[in-house]
C-alpha cells in the first residue's frame, strides 16, 4: 500500500484551484480552509493503514463532495461567483476534473500575477496557492519573516478577493497581457532560488518556478517564443544547479565546477526549446538569457566558452534591459573575451551603481581581473571588500579563500 | 504475551496548524511507526476512525449525532498491540507520531476471562 507520487503540497495546490473555481475568489479562505479539512482527515485515515495507491483521486473526491455540501448548505448564506445555483452538481462535478483542473490552476496563476498586487506579495501567493507552502516555508524560501509573509499573503488575499472573480484564461487578447506579468512572476521566483543562499529550500523555488512554468508551455495559448525562451533558461541553469556546490557545501567558480555533473537531458531540454521559441520574430530578453545559459551550456569549460558570443548576447540583453547587473555582466563577459585590462575598463563606469556597491559581486570581479593582470595588492583589497560583503556565509568563504591565494602569488 | 489497545486522541487539533508538506511528512512518520510494529510482530490489527457517526444513549435509546466529544478528546484510531507486559506495551507507545501534535495514547491491557 503505497502512493509513490503522492504530493501533498501539489494535491493541496490542485485542490485549491478547483475550490476557488467553484466557491468564487471572494470565498477563498473558505477553500483553504476546506483543503486543510481534507488533508486532515486524509492523514488520520492514512496514518494507519498507509495511503492507498489512488490517494490523489481520494483527495480530489473529498474536496469535491465537500464543495457540494457546502454549497447546498451555504447557498443562501454566502455569495458564490459565479453562482452556482443554476448549474448544478454536474458542472461542480466537471470542475474537478484532471483537464479542468490543469486550466484551474493557470486561471489562478494568471489571478495571482495580477497589477493590483506589489511583486513580492504575487511571489507569496504564488508559493502558498500554486505550490502549496506554508507560511514558514515561504518565509524560508524568500528569506523573509514570517510575520512579514503573513502580512503579505492577508493583504493579498483581500485584494484578490475584492476582485471577486478568476482571471479567465478563456479570451486570448486579454490572456496575453496578462501572460508578461505571470512570465516575469515565474522569472524572479525562479531567480530567488538561483541566486539564494544555496539552501535546499531556496533551490525548491527553482523547481517550482519550473513546474509552473511547463504549465504555460502546455497550454496553447500560453506556449508563446517568450514562455519557451523562458523554460529553456530555467532549464539550462537548473541542470548546472549540481555543480555549484563541492560536497562540503562550499561555492565553486565556475572553473572549478565538475562540467560531468550538470544534467545533460535537462540541457538537451534546454536546446529543444531555445529552438521552438525561435519560432516568430520576437527577440525578448528571456531569448537572450536563455542563449547566454545555453553558451555556457555547449562549452566544455571556462577557456573553451565562447565569450565573444556571449558579450553580443549582453550587448543585445543590455539594450533590452539597461540594468546595473547586466552592465556587471556584460563587463565580466568582456574580460573574459577580451583579456583582464578590458574587462577592467568596462567595470569601471559601474563603481557608482549603488545597486551594485551593496552586493559583494562587482569588487569579487575587480578582484579577479586585477589578479590576472598581476596587481595583486589590488586584487587582495577588492576580494576583501567582496567578502565583507558578502550575503551568507558560503559567499564569504569563497571570497576570503580568493583573498588569501592573491596574497600568496 | 498479553494485548493491548493504543487509543488515539487529539492528533487532529495539532495537525491543523502544519502545512501540506508537513502533514505529509507526518503521516510518512505514522507509516514508519506502524510498520515497524507489524514487522517485529506486535501488530495485530488497527483500524482509523472517521469523526462522524452516531450515538445510541440510554434506556430511550436516544440517537444524536456525532461528534460527540471535544476535539482534544475524539477518538481517532485504535490499534491492537501485542507486547509482553504493560511495560513494554507504554515503551512501544512511546515513538507514536501523534504525541508530536498534542494528541495521547491511551494503552489499555484487553482483559483477561
Amino acid at each position: 500500500m503505497s502512493a509513490p507520487n503522492l504530493d501533498f503540497r501539489r494535491e493541496s495546490a490542485r485542490m485549491t484551484a478547483a475550490l476557488t473555481r467553484v466557491l468564487g475568489f471572494g470565498n477563498l479562505a473558505l477553500a483553504e480552509d476546506v483543503v486543510q479539512d481534507v488533508l486532515v482527515r486524509a492523514l488520520e485515515a492514512w496514518a494507519i493503514s498507509g495511503p492507498p495507491r489512488d490517494a490523489s483521486a481520494w483527495l480530489i473526491a473529498a474536496a469535491r463532495n465537500r464543495a457540494i455540501d457546502l454549497i447546498r448548505r451555504e447557498r443562501t448564506r454566502l455569495r458564490f461567483a459565479p453562482d452556482p445555483a443554476g448549474e448544478g452538481e454536474s458542472t461542480i462535478t466537471a470542475a474537478f476534473t484532471e483537464s479542468e483542473i490543469a486550466d484551474e490552476l493557470l486561471r489562478m496563476m494568471f489571478s495571482v500575477c495580477s497589477p493590483v498586487l506589489p511583486e513580492p506579495a504575487q511571489l507569496a501567493l504564488v508559493l502558498k496557492l500554486l505550490c502549496g507552502f506554508g507560511t514558514r516555508e515561504i518565509a524560508a524560501a524568500l528569506l523573509s519573516s514570517e510575520a512579514a509573509v503573513e502580512k503579505l499573503l492577508n493583504r493579498g488575499k483581500e485584494a484578490l478577493a475584492r476582485s471577486g472573480t478568476l482571471f479567465e484564461v478563456a479570451g486570448r487578447e486579454q490572456l496575453r497581457k496578462r501572460l508578461g506579468a505571470v512570465e516575469h512572476a515565474l522569472y524572479l521566483l525562479f531567480s530567488e532560488g538561483y541566486h539564494g543562499s544555496g539552501e535546499p529550500v531556496q533551490e525548491e523555488l527553482c523547481a517550482e518556478a519550473m513546474r509552473l512554468c511547463g504549465l504555460l508551455a502546455q497550454h496553447p495559448a500560453c506556449a508563446t517564443p517568450r514562455t519557451l525562451a523562458l523554460l529553456a533558461m530555467m532549464c539550462f541553469h537548473a541542470a548546472r544547479l549540481p555543480a555549484r556546490r563541492a560536497p562540503d557545501g562550499a561555492l565553486l567558480l565556475l572553473e572549478q565546477q565538475d562540467r560531468s555533473r550538470w544534467d545533460r537531458a535537462l540541457i538537451a531540454r534546454g536546446f529543444a526549446l531555445l529552438d521552438r521559441s525561435a519560432e516568430g520574430d520576437e527577440l525578448s530578453e528571456y531569448h537572450l538569457e536563455a542563449a547566454i545559459a545555453s553558451v555556457h551550456c555547449a562549452a566544455d569549460s571556462v577557456a573553451g566558452t565562447d565569450w565573444a558570443r556571449i558579450v553580443d548576447l549582453y550587448d543585445l540583453l543590455y539594450g533590452l534591459r539597461p540594468s546595473p547587473v547586466v552592465a556587471l555582466n556584460r563587463a565580466i563577459a568582456i574580460g573574459e573575451a577580451r583579456g583582464a585590462e578590458a574587462g577592467l575598463a568596462a567595470l569601471g563606469p559601474l563603481a557608482d551603481e549603488a545597486k551594485l556597491s551593496v552586493s559583494p559581486f562587482l569588487a569579487g570581479a575587480l578582484g579577479r581581473f586585477q589578479q590576472q593582470a598581476g596587481r595583486t595588492a589590488e586584487a587582495e583589497r577588492a576580494f576583501g571588500e567582496a567578502a565583507g560583503k558578502a550575503r551568507n556565509p558560503a559567499e564569504a568563504k569563497l571570497f576570503r579563500e580568493l583573498q588569501s591565494q592573491s596574497r600568496k602569488k | 504475551m498479553a494485548n493491548f489497545l493504543y487509543v488515539f486522541r487529539g492528533g487532529g487539533m495539532g495537525l491543523q496548524k502544519l502545512s501540506p508538506q508537513e502533514m505529509q511528512q507526518q503521516m510518512q512518520k505514522w507509516v514508519g511507526w506502524v510498520n515497524d510494529l507489524r514487522n517485529k510482530g506486535h501488530l495485530k490489527a488497527g483500524d482509523p476512525l472517521e469523526a462522524s457517526g452516531k450515538t445510541v444513549r440510554g434506556r430511550k435509546k436516544a440517537i444524536t449525532d456525532g461528534p460527540y466529544a471535544e476535539a482534544k478528546d475524539l477518538v481517532g484510531g485504535y490499534l491492537l498491540i501485542e507486547a509482553k507486559d504493560i511495560e513494554e506495551a507504554v515503551k512501544l507507545s512511546l515513538d507514536c507520531p501523534g504525541l508530536d501534535v498534542e494528541g495521547t495514547v491511551e494503552v489499555r491491557p484487553i482483559a483477561k476471562m
